[in-house]
């Protein structure tokens, strides 16, 4: 996980796109210029990271679904919930669950859990859109296969 | 309950419109003022409602493209016309 960066996702565990579920693993850096202002002295990932950390899990299990051809966007966050601080070196287990796939847009379901207990959770909408250029497409699909192989 | 009733009660509670002011000639997006977000939970929620799917790309790529208007899609009485049609396509 890299904040400074929107790195939020460490390592893709499972895609199961019968299921249309995905979990993922993530480890909160020691460091990062982001605590040197949330909060000096005491370091918190911020609520919104935590949002993008769900936000980038149902994104990266949408474009499976859709073979990478679009690129999902966070459109709207609901029952948005942030249930405990979140600081350096935790261990984040992060899971999506695809609750509808529209036309153009899908909802999901995410939520983070550290240490088996759920520290966030959220109903998150995506809309989904042509890739502004190929080399983004192709940048992610890179992106997401590292995720796959990081041990 | 009629198909324009769920549809308006599910419009109403999304976008906060009140529900005497959406009526079967409503525009939902020049009269009723609905954005491009509350579109897609309106979507959303009456995809659920119906057990359907809006093909919400299909009618916003004809109406940029010309080949339709706005209102053959997103007036209420039309839209509810096309829910009823995608209802009894699922049957």
């Amino acid at each position: 996980m890299q904040l400074e960066y929107f790195q939020m996702i460490d390592r893709i565990v499972e895609v199961d796109l019968e299921k249309k579920i995905m979990r993922a693993n993530s480890i909160v850096p020691d460091q990062s210029t982001v605590f040197e202002g949330h909060f000096p002295g005491h370091p918190l990932v911020p609520g919104v990271l935590m949002i993008e950390t769900m936000a980038q899990c149902s994104g990266i299990l949408i474009m499976h679904t859709i073979d990478f051809t679009k690129i999902p966007l966070l459109a709207g966050v609901k029952e948005g919930k942030l249930r405990d601080f979140v600081g350096p070196k935790t261990e984040l287990e992060i899971k999506a669950e695809i609750e509808h796939e529209g036309s153009g847009f899908a909802v999901t379901r995410a939520e983070i859990r550290s240490g088996g207990k759920r520290v966030a959770n959220a109903q998150l909408t995506f809309t989904i859109r042509p890739f502004p250029n190929p080399e983004l497409q192709t940048l992610i699909k890179g992106q997401v296969a590292d995720m796959k192989i990081k041990t | 309950m009629s198909t324009f009733d769920k549809v308006a009660d599910i419009i109403s509670e999304t976008s906060e419109i009140p529900r005497e002011e959406i009526t079967p000639d409503s525009h939902t997006i020049d009269d009723l003022g609905i954005d491009s977000l509350d579109f897609l939970d309106i979507v959303f929620a009456v995809d659920k409602e119906f057990g359907i799917k809006i093909p919400l790309e299909t009618w916003t790529q004809e109406v940029n493209d010309g080949k339709a208007s706005t209102e053959e899609y997103f007036v209420m009485k039309n839209l509810v016309a096309k829910i009823d049609e995608l209802v009894a396509a699922k049957a």
